[in-house]
């Protein structure tokens, strides 16, 4: 029988029940001995200068309050941003180290107190002074500073044939400028940390997505041996890249804790996470396209200029798209950043090919009206053979299956050319390819099966609401064949084996496969000790199965729990490992889908309702038909904000975005998502991982927004180049 | 939040000389708890109303309603009498907030809501209307969300509620009680006030007077008609809103009522659009005329700008659909 745990079922997720129910417990809702005391963060009002006084004593004397850190008092750090030579991760995060303000919102105090209603009072009655400095808030055309490399190891600019020259001698040319906006990542749990210390030991609670960096950054910036911080972040309640590195509110409860010797804890206010926890800059992304008459791309040029935050380099590739997803002759891709006092820039969903393909996808569709071609064949008639960017082979590559598979089932045959009137609605059709890098990150685990039949595993890996626990169940029971209920996979702990962590879409095809060499290498372990069994000794080892609990052998079997007992007693144990091999700098690796959206403008109002979205991917062996689906089903609602919602309003006067709450930041309700249909693809890479698995959490967010995007212009004949498409933007053009 | 003694009122009459300036009724709390946690609002005194016998919706006479201070959102807009008779009304209170928001926010808060206007809710930006005199953050800041009709210098907010908007169409009315038991009726057109140099003053209560009742008269004939235009689908504040009431004779307008919402510091009743279209015939240019004539004074701040062509827009896409001139009227 099959094992309904087995890779690739739709198995209901196993952290399901105890989350629902309120028994996962967050960063903020560990249970400790004795209530934590509450901090509240004091924020600076303005984006650059320094404290020139400080005054605390009512503060101080305000009920409940225990402390009020600030630059005077904190315990000694090292400064921001050192050392030099490491990353953004584990660089120094040095808070209320010195009276440097660094940006709108940054912590000038902590006021600490026995309940959260008390801190938050006495926060209202520090008074702080400030000498302001000039400030650089907004960033746009004028960006020109060359960045070192791109998030992803991606080089800045890359050249490849003479672009002037094919652009110039093109037939039909394109050059346009699309600009996104800032974002937050806005994931539904806020920053939050809760962090204990004995003199000796730090345990911090925290919620994050790379549990390595997270202890490397506590030791860089306190000063602590890595030996005696343990972080601890087994549920997260979203990241969106904003939990990559730790942020404001787990320094500061560290510090607390430290400078007390007492538990603090510190949870961002939602108008906080909005400065206090890092978000994505706005771009201008200027596009030029050359093709022949009949519509074959022969130059593609894309320049961004995006802000980068002073002291955190962070430059996002939002060229990406552009660089692998059509054939051309030629073809530029250039990243300028500017140096802004605003609060910490970095990744957010997708960087890259999120707002990359906004803009880029939607440019393609402009060049296929302009050649008078439909936006499909388009796309189709222009497919690389080998990566246009790095000249190196795909490793597969499935993105005109996923176009021509998606067209027939949505209907697209049916689309008018000239878009639709239906009463007093503009009926468009539209339509992006989708396509993702995909990366394999160093992972291990370590794996036990007891006497008892329990396997557990451990790995410092996360799970941020994407269903990790979930698949490396699924890994275990599949290759052990072992029933689900067995199974036991422990995360989120610093005291575990170091794991890739969660991003860019890595995390399952690597810490998956690290778990299925662990079970491999148990396997073996199984099978030796099986051979020396007397009753065993002519069985079928070349077919060996694990199945049911039990090591089968053509017609003898043993279960798995006995050999343990024979080999163990209590226990055996395996370690297992997955890094990047050959095969990664070889090959041009991606994820690939088609995304059609079908929305109708109103003809009055310019409102823009989405009516229909459809997905066709292809991410290698899908792990878990139902995870899978609602990582996709996810990004597709992200791209319908991207079109026409998310904007963080920079006030710059303040270097501050005036919209910090979900009431005015706006992203997509239930009601603004339609009917989606997705489809899968399956066709395992085994170039990508030994499970033949790719990236799927930040698919089909690289293309759903410029679907919808290119939907509302064939609705209503407007281009908006300026994302979002608020209907302020379409309303004095509309037919 | 700034600390406050808490009082639960059991009975009307117990309201007297500590409703003052310095005390605060607490009603669903929705908005003034947020409020104080921010403390932008800072009560001494909170006055917990939210147990009076006030959650009734009571018939009255000449076929007009009655509706306690404290009947919910939900509860208004689910009424059968509401919903038959005020259409116009129910569909308002759907399309503001959300189901959980509904359920919690009462009749008298809803209209004492204070605007959303960004700066108002981040005390670290001058604002006039929470510290008179410190100056206006969005007027030259972001403005998308703001007034175009009856701002002042001084302040451009606007005024958030859906339901007011209805209840100004229908020429509802409030019933007043002051801390030393007088009581007054008050349209509710009357209730909100235009900023001018005190945009502190929302409203024209007097400290302590506390909302009892709704009075809702008998509709006027014709159908109702509420379109909220917003960024999203749900749980967004209407950019513009228009209710409309539009009674025809032989395809011209025998009655019209016509307010608009997300425009001004108060629910904005168009007694100039209302006026321009009186006796005139139902066509596409009579709505637009009449839009015209009421948008002639407005005015954006750039943000804002594309309010007065969206208001002129919905409000002739409303009257149309009123008129049954689309074939798809909403109601
Ligand atoms: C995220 C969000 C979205 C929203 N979206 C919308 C929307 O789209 N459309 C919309 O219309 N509204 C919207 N609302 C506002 C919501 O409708 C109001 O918050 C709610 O109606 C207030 O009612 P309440 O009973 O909770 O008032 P409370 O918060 O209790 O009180 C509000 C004010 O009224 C005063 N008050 C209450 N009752 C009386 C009385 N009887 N006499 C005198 N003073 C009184 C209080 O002292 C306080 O000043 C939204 C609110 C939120 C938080
Ligand atoms: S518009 Fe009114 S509420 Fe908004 S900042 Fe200006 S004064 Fe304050």
């Amino acid at each position: 029988m099959m094992n309904p745990a087995a890779i690739g079922q739709p198995f209901d997720r196993v952290d399901g029940p105890l989350k629902v129910s309120g028994a996962a417990t967050y960063a903020a809702e560990h249970p400790l001995d004795h209530q934590p005391l509450v901090g509240w963060i004091v924020e600076a009002t303005i984006p650059a200068g320094r404290i020139k006084a400080l005054e605390t004593s009512a503060a101080e004397a305000s009920a409940g309050v225990v402390a009020v850190l600030t630059h005077r008092n904190s315990p000694s750090q090292v400064p921001f941003g050192e050392p030099d030579d490491e990353g953004r991760f584990t660089q120094s995060r040095a808070m209320l180290g010195s009276d440097h303000i660094r940006y709108h919102g940054f912590p000038v105090a902590l006021v600490i107190a026995d309940t959260l209603a008390n801190a938050r009072h006495a926060a209202g009655l520090v008074e702080v002074t400030c000498e302001p400095a000039d400030a650089v808030t907004a960033a746009g055309e004028e960006a020109d500073e060359k960045p070192d490399e791109l998030d992803g190891g991606l080089e800045a600019d890359i050249t490849r044939g003479d672009f002037e020259q094919a652009y110039s001698s093109a037939e039909v040319t394109l050059d346009v400028t699309y600009s996104t906006p800032n974002q937050a990542a806005a994931a539904m749990e806020p920053h939050a940390t809760m962090a204990v210390y004995d003199g000796n030991e730090l345990w911090v609670y925290t919620s994050v997505q790379l549990i390595g960096p997270a202890v490397q950054v506590l030791a860089n910036t306190l000063k602590l041996n890595p030996d005696r911080i343990r972080v601890l972040s087994p549920y997260i309640g979203g990241g969106f890249g904003s939990k990559l590195g730790l942020h404001n509110e787990a320094i500061l409860a560290c510090l607390g804790a430290m400078y007390l010797e007492r538990p603090v804890k510190v949870v961002q206010h939602r108008r906080q996470v909005f400065h206090n926890a890092p978000h994505r800059g706005n771009s201008v992304q200027r596009i030029r396209l050359g093709a022949s008459r009949d519509g074959k791309l022969q130059a593609i040029s894309h320049e961004s200029f995006m802000p980068t935050a002073r002291g955190y380099a962070f430059a996002e590739p939002s060229g990406a798209p552009a660089r692998t997803t059509y054939r051309t002759d030629a073809l530029v891709s250039r990243h300028r950043v500017k140096t802004v006092d605003m609060s910490l820039i970095d990744s957010c969903r997708a960087p890259g090919h999120a707002i990359g393909s906004l803009a880029f996808e939607s440019a393609i569709d402009e060049m296929a009206y302009r050649c008078g071609q439909d936006p499909v064949e388009f796309r189709l008639a222009n497919m690389p053979e080998k990566d246009p960017g790095s000249g190196k082979p795909f490793s597969s590559h499935d993105l005109a299956e996923c176009l021509r598979e998606g067209a027939a089932r949505f209907g697209w045959g049916k689309r008018q050319p000239q878009g639709e009137v239906r009463g007093r609605q503009l009926v468009g059709y539209g339509v992006a390819s989708t396509i993702r890098m995909n990366i394999l990150v160093k992972s291990k685990t370590r794996i036990r099966l007891s006497a008892d039949g329990t396997l557990t595993a451990w790995a410092n890996m996360t799970d941020i609401g994407t269903g990790t626990y979930t698949i490396l169940t699924q890994v275990a029971a599949d290759l052990l064949g072992l029933p689900a209920e067995r199974i036991e996979i422990e995360l989120g702990d610093s005291a575990y084996p170091a794991s890739c962590g969660s991003g860019g879409s890595f995390g399952a095809g690597s810490s998956g496969s690290a778990l299925r060499d662990a079970c491999l290498r148990l396997r073996e372990k199984l099978v030796e000790i099986a051979r020396k069994q007397e009753s065993l000794k002519d069985a079928d080892f070349d077919g060996a199965l694990f199945e049911g609990g039990k090591l089968v052998l053509g017609s003898k079997q043993v279960s798995l729990t006995e050999l343990v007992r024979q080999g163990g007693p209590d226990y055996l144990e395996a370690d297992g490992k997955v890094a990047p091999g050959e095969d990664r700098g070889k090959y041009s690796q991606h994820s690939y889908g088609a995304q059609f959206a079908e929305v109708h403008v109103d003809r009055d109002t310019g409102e823009v309702r989405v009516q229909r979205l459809l997905g066709v991917f292809s991410a290698g062996r899908i792990l878990n038909r139902k995870t899978a689906r609602s990582q996709l089903l996810g990004g597709m609602v992200w791209g319908v904000s991207y079109a026409l919602l998310e904007e963080l309003m920079l006030d710059e006067r303040y270097g501050a975005f005036m919209n910090r709450d979900f009431a005015e930041y706006h992203l997509a309700v239930n009601r603004d998502i339609p009917e989606v249909e997705i489809h899968f693809r399956e066709q395992p890479d085994m170039r990508s991982n030994p499970l033949g698995s790719k990236g799927i959490g930040e698919l089909s967010i690289s293309g759903a927004g410029a679907a919808v995007a290119n939907a509302v212009y064939h609705a209503t004949g407007v281009r908006v180049r300026d994302f979002p498409i608020t209907l302020d933007k379409l309303l004095e053009q509309l037919p | 939040m700034r600390p406050f003694d808490y009082q639960r009122i059991g009975a009307v009459e117990e309201i007297g000389a500590q409703a003052s300036d310095r005390a605060s009724f607490l009603a669903g709390g929705t908005n003034l708890v947020d409020l104080m946690k921010h403390e932008i609002e800072t009560p001494e005194q909170l006055l917990d109303i939210s147990r009076l016998d006030l959650a009734r919706i009571e018939d009255g006479e000449d076929g007009s309603l009655q509706v306690g201070t404290l009947v919910t959102n939900t509860a208004l807009a689910s009424d059968a009498r509401v919903r038959q008779r005020w259409p116009l009304l129910s569909a308002a209170l759907l399309a503001g907030a959300t189901a959980q928001l509904r359920n919690r926010a009462t009749t008298g808060g809803n209209l004492l809501q204070r605007t959303r206007c960004y700066y108002f809710y981040d005390t670290a930006r001058p604002c006039n209307k929470r510290n008179p005199g410190e100056g206006c953050g969005a007027f030259s800041g972001h403005n998308r969300i703001h007034a175009i009709l009856g701002a002042s210098e001084q302040c451009i907010a606007t005024h958030p509620s859906d339901m007011a908007v209805a209840m100004v169409a229908l020429d509802a009315g409030v019933r007043l009680r002051a801390p030393d038991g007088s009581e007054r009726e008050l349209p509710v057109e009357e209730l909100h006030r235009l900023p001018g140099d005190e945009p502190q003053r929302d409203t024209v209560l007097a400290p302590g007077e506390l909302i009892t009742w709704v009075h809702l008269p008998a509709p006027p004939p014709g159908r109702q008609v509420y379109r909220k235009v917003r960024d999203r689908s749900s749980y967004a504040f209407a950019l513009v809103s228009v209710g409309v009431i539009l009674a025809l004779k032989d395809g011209t307008v025998s009655s019209v009522r016509i307010a608009f919402g997300g425009v001004a510091h108060k629910p904005w009743r168009a007694r100039k659009a209302e006026a321009a279209l009186q006796g005139r015939p139902a066509t596409e240019e009579a709505f637009l005329k009449a839009a015209n004539a009421e948008l002639a004074d407005a005015k954006g701040y750039g943000g804002n700008d594309f309010k007065i062509p969206l208001a002129r827009r919905t409000l002739v896409a409303v009257l149309r659909d009123a008129a049954g001139k689309t074939g798809e009227a909403r109601a």
